[in-house]
């Protein structure tokens, strides 16, 4: 028996060393293991044997059972992995580098500046309108105080309608009266404050040049509550401006006259580029105007329907306009302000995203 | 508009101010300051020369050999100036002085050494006289530095105009001196003036017809008047302040013009007999004294001698009263006329003068009179030998009525948002001119005239008195105390943001902006003509701003032309508004549009316009959790496809519309190109109530899936298809889809797999087949059949 089990050992050890692929290993594992095979064969045999060797014998055959089952698992895995070396060693390498297709579509800078100042607005409680583009002469002009003979007024800077008493909108100032009236009773049901901001596409007749467009975007802010002052204005606009360039402004404030605010004032930023020593961008004057401001006239509040003749300073507040199309040349560097409106996509197209 | 310091140092005492600290803070408190320029400090070592000898140059038939006596030293300089003789003082610069740029060092010209030069009026900076050196007062002294003898230093700044257009009372250095002397506490001077001193009835004829466009009409007649030329310390002030000398008469009205901001006209006296004011009854023709001919119309003020016309009110005189240099007597106008009317009319014709720039903003009628005192003033300064031979005439036709503004300080801290004591808020107002009464913590300010025309009529405006004096750099800032409440984003905003996030994240497009008026040029380019809308007034058809778009393709599909070369592929959108008209109420019916439009020389059209149902259903499952339909429709536009334009319909409300070109429009963007158009109503969209979006347990049980291959006739849309399964209501049937397409010209077929699954078994053969007989079956009554 025991020369028996060493010619197997040697026969296995033989076979397996010559085993390539599994089907050649499946063959041999059954050869040896299955119910006809040698390791069978062997159990069968072990009956025959003596009872003083059977132990001896049944142990010898139990360890080389267990032997060539290692073997068997070893080659197995082996097998596996030269297998997958295969694979692996034939596969192609890709190349990244190769240009891919450009599904990116881009916003106007419009869009980009617009949303960026509105969340900024949103996060200081601020209701983000909307108007529209025609207006009433009215809405326009009348109701911020405007006067009837103004020059504002002349057809030579502003688009009317024919046939009615509209226009196309010459600043976003024309929506104050809509807006005060809009949230002007939750002010005085509510003690809600009026705050809301509200961009838009404005229209003057003016010659169009590289730093002119007859069609452009403003936002113009309002804040309404009781004790509105001065003083709160300045630390709002020093406030939101910081958010707007993305750190400390200093701003000063100037007189400056608009017939819907009073005091009314131009509002200068130290310039960002230079800190304020003079450079080509702010003329060497070390500050740049950046928007007007003021606070609301109280005609305007009036006729918002805010403030009554027995107390017109019952409720105040402040408004301010900001260029949105300049700052849009500002923040990206646009030389041309055609640039916006003209539809060239070899331009737009780079504005990805924010 | 330029203001000299020397000027406002006749008013207010500024004695050890820093002059340009002080601008700084005149920018600051009351209008904006463009430059500041330092006059004189380029003139250097000039000095008054006497001409003792002058000889021709041997070598030139234009210069001179002079000797120059100047003072310590007499100079030999070559001149070419036409007016060097011997026995005047001139301008000499010795050597080592400078004038402007000029450096003078010895030169040799022509073979002679010069050293020193004299110069003229242009040279020293001082006038634009260039005809010859300059000729000084003979009594002078030799060597006398020219800087005491004439006012050469000063310091000038320019305001702009722009900042001023509230404040008339600052077209004048008096009413700027005034600021300044609020800026540093000062008293400002009163104005020297000299009244007429006539002695009996004679007056100034002078007839107001038209007393809508007159405030106020003062006037005197002066004769006996010999000089004519004005003294060279006002010479040099106008020449600084950007006007030229002329003659003595009209270089006075200029100056007090500059000094008080109240245009004059004087009329040559032996021209005029009687003073009229009055618009024209029918247009007419009218010589200006640039000798331009003007078209006067009805409405335009006129000044006329009896029934001639003279000159146009507030803007320009005529040729024929023109003073000259030999004018002996005067008639003086000194006017406040209605700045509407003047403003029309200048801008009408295009004539914008000083007069008229400052009449527009509204004078004071009160400086009328002041106006005339002192010009009689300064002639008589100039040339006392001149007699006024009437009465100072004033016909005061309308007066601005007084303004008083009662408040407290309590108003004052609660407007301000700080505290300005009671004591600085009353001089403040004082030196500004406010009378101010107070009480207490309470004051009632009389507004000056000067500011009551238009500018300063409510408490508001006393604030910015204040305040702006008090100087906005010194404010403390506080925020404000209103309560926190968030705010809301609006569903129309929301929804606008959402529907370019996907048009640009998920399908690549571009966002362009266009004008909301027709380009016909542009339009012209694809063979269309704009459609008939509302139109803008007095615009010009050549830049194409006449008539207001009624769709936004009007305006995209230029667009889509213009950047046909940009790439063979691209989509672009916008979000703007169109015109459909006007409503019953006459008001134009604006509304809200998204336009998209998608381009491509590589891909057919069907397989654009697929992508485009795919970004509408996008669009609509997005925002509002539904299903568009479509249907097809008659084209209302040139460029829609007759076959190919459909309404895009939600919830039965119809929201826009889906094109292809129609063919000589497509061609005519590119020739191998196709464009498929998207425009939807933003509003009517936002209209539609999104639905609820609901969750379903997926069922625990396997689906059965059964697929059918169905032939489809031609003209059969796969939405009647449809409905032969979804009108059977079967429950288990959770989901269909399109698994294959196949289109061979003949034969269109269409594979669908069906999706069976119950909550709460196992679906049997049996059962699936049954749902599947009942679809079959009603798929037979429209004809389409299994394939075979």
């Amino acid at each position: 028996m025991k020369e028996r089990i060493e010619q197997l050992g040697s026969q296995f050890n033989e076979a397996l060393a010559k085993v390539a692929d599994p089907e050649a290993l499946e063959e041999l594992r059954l050869r040896f293991m299955s119910k006809k095979g040698y390791v069978s064969e062997l159990m069968k045999e072990l009956g025959k044997v003596s009872v003083e060797q059977k132990k001896e014998v049944g142990q010898m055959i139990n360890s080389f059972k267990q032997q060539i089952t290692d073997q068997f698992d070893r080659k197995k895995e082996e097998l596996v992995r030269l297998q997958e070396e295969v694979l692996i060693q034939s596969a192609e390498s890709y190349d990244e580098s190769l240009p891919t297709a450009d599904p990116c579509g881009s916003y106007h800078p419009i869009t980009l500046v617009q949303r960026e100042l509105e969340d900024i607005f949103e996060s200081m409680g601020f209701d983000i309108e909307d108007y529209s583009e025609v207006v009433t002469d009215f809405e326009c002009f009348e109701a911020v105080n405007i006067p009837p003979f103004h020059p504002a007024r002349d057809m030579q800077d502003t688009y009317y309608l024919a046939g009615n008493n509209q226009l196309l909108k010459s600043h976003t100032s024309a929506a104050q009266n809509a807006i005060l009236r809009k949230y002007g009773p939750a002010l005085k049901e509510n003690g809600r404050p009026i705050r809301a901001v509200f961009p838009g596409r404005c229209f003057r007749n003016e010659a169009v040049d590289a730093s002119h467009d007859n069609t452009f975007f403003q936002m113009e802010g309002m804040m309404v509550d009781k004790d509105i002052s001065i003083s709160n204005l300045i630390y709002f606009m020093k406030t939101m401006l910081s958010e707007v360039f993305g750190r400390e402004v200093t701003v000063r404030l100037r007189p400056g006259f608009f017939p819907f605010v009073e005091p009314g004032f131009e509002l200068d930023i130290k310039c960002l580029n230079c800190g304020g020593t003079g450079c080509p961008s702010c003329g060497n004057s070390g500050w740049l105007e950046l928007c007007p401001c003021g606070m609301i006239h109280p005609n305007v509040l009036k006729l918002g329907g805010i403030n009554t003749d027995e107390d017109p300073f019952e409720y105040t507040g402040f408004a301010f306009g900001l260029g949105l199309t300049r700052l849009a040349m500002m923040k990206y560097g646009v030389k041309d302000i055609r640039t916006f409106n003209d539809g060239d996509l070899s331009a737009l197209s780079q504005f990805v995203s924010r | 508009m330029y203001v000299s310091m020397n000027w406002i140092k006749d008013f207010v005492d500024l004695e050890g101010e820093d002059l340009e600290q002080l601008i700084h803070r005149f920018t600051l408190s009351t209008a904006e300051v463009e430059g500041i320029e330092y006059k004189g400090r380029d003139i250097k070592d000039v000095v008054v020369g006497e001409i003792i000898s002058c000889a021709d140059h041997p070598d030139s038939d234009h210069l001179h050999v002079l000797k120059v006596d100047a003072g310590e030293q007499i100079y030999d300089v070559v001149c070419g100036a036409p007016n060097a003789r011997a026995g005047i003082k001139t301008a000499f610069v010795k050597v080592g002085g400078q004038v402007g740029d000029m450096k003078i060092g010895p030169a040799k010209l022509r073979g002679i050494e010069s050293f020193g030069m004299c110069c003229s009026g242009k040279e020293l900076g001082i006038s634009d006289d260039h005809s010859g050196i300059m000729e000084l007062d003979p009594s002078l002294k030799n060597g006398t530095d020219l800087k005491e003898v004439f006012p050469i230093e000063d310091v000038i700044f320019e305001v702009d105009n722009k900042s001023l257009t509230n404040r008339p009372d600052l077209w004048g250095h008096y009413g700027m001196a005034r600021e300044f002397a609020a800026l540093t506490g000062q008293k400002l001077r009163e104005l020297p003036v000299k009244d007429s001193d006539y002695v009996g009835d004679a007056e100034v004829p002078v007839e107001i017809r038209n007393r809508d466009l007159v405030f106020r009409y003062s006037s005197v007649r002066i004769e006996n008047i010999t000089a004519n030329v004005s003294p060279m310390e006002m010479q040099i002030r106008l020449y600084y302040c950007g006007m030229r000398a002329i003659n003595l008469l009209a270089d006075i009205t200029n100056y007090i013009m500059l000094e008080l901001g109240q245009p004059m006209h004087a009329f040559n006296g032996d021209k005029m007999n009687r003073i009229v004011v009055d618009t024209p009854d029918s247009d007419m023709k009218f010589t200006t004294l640039d000798g331009q001919e003007r078209d006067i119309t009805t409405d335009t003020l006129m000044i006329w001698d009896g029934e001639v016309p003279t000159g146009i009110a507030g803007i320009m005189g005529g040729l024929d009263s023109e003073i000259v240099d030999d004018t002996h007597s005067v008639m003086l106008e000194s006017a406040n006329f209605d700045g509407v009317s003047i403003r029309k009319s200048a801008s009408r014709m295009a004539l914008r003068t000083d007069a008229s720039a400052r009449y527009e903003k509204t004078l004071d009628p009160e400086m009328t009179l002041v106006a005339v005192k002192r010009f009689i003033k300064l002639l008589y300064d100039s040339d006392p030998g001149m007699k006024c031979t009437t009465n100072i005439t004033d016909v005061y036709v309308k007066k601005y009525p007084e303004i008083s503004v009662s408040f407290d300080k309590k108003f004052i801290d609660r407007y301000t948002g700080i505290d300005i004591s009671s004591e600085q808020i009353r001089t403040t107002l004082e030196l500004l001119g406010f009378e101010t009464a107070q009480n207490g913590d309470e004051f009632t300010s009389k507004v000056p005239s000067w500011r009551a025309t238009k500018d300063v009529s409510m408490k508001a405006d006393i604030v910015e008195e204040i305040t702006r004096i008090y100087g906005y750099d010194n404010f403390e800032i506080k925020t404000t105390l209103s309560p926190i409440i968030p705010a809301k984003t609006t569903r129309r905003r929301a929804e606008e943001n959402a529907v370019k996030d996907l048009l640009v994240k998920a399908y690549a497009c571009h966002e362009i902006h266009t004008r909301v008026w027709c380009d016909p040029d542009a339009m012209r380019d694809l063979g269309l003509t704009p459609e008939d809308n509302v139109k803008l007034v007095q615009s010009s058809e050549e830049k194409g701003t006449g008539i207001l778009r009624t769709s936004m393709m009007e305006c995209i599909l230029p667009a889509v032309r213009q950047n046909r070369d940009f790439a063979t592929e691209y989509k672009i959108f916008e979000i703007g508004r169109v015109f459909e008209g006007t409503g019953a109420d006459g008001c134009a019916d604006e509304h809200r549009h998204l336009a998209v439009c998608l381009y491509s020389k590589d891909r057919t059209e069907k397989n654009l316009y697929v992508e485009a149902v795919e970004m509408i259903n996008t669009i609509v499952d997005e925002l509002k959790h539904k299903k568009a339909s479509y249907s097809k429709t008659e084209t209302v536009h040139a460029w829609e496809h007759p076959k190919n334009t459909a309404a895009i319909m939600v919830d039965d409300h119809r929201i826009g519309k889906l094109n292809t070109l129609y063919p000589s429009i497509r061609s005519r963007i590119a020739k191998n190109a196709y464009v498929v158009c998207i425009e939807i109503d933003m509003d009517d969209l936002l209209a539609i109530e999104p639905a609820e979006f609901a969750y379903t347990q997926p069922s625990s049980f396997p689906a059965v899936d059964y697929d059918l291959s169905l032939v489809i006739p031609e003209g059969v849309r796969f939405e009647t298809i449809e409905k032969c399964w979804k009108d059977l209501h079967i429950a288990e049937l959770r989901k269909t889809a399109i698994i294959d397409i196949y289109d061979a010209g003949e034969i269109k077929s269409i594979a669908v797999r069906f999706s069976f699954v119950a909550d709460d078994r196992t679906l049997t053969g049996e059962e699936v087949q049954a749902n599947i007989d009942k679809v079959i079956e009603n798929l037979k009554k429209i004809n389409v059949n299994l394939k075979a």
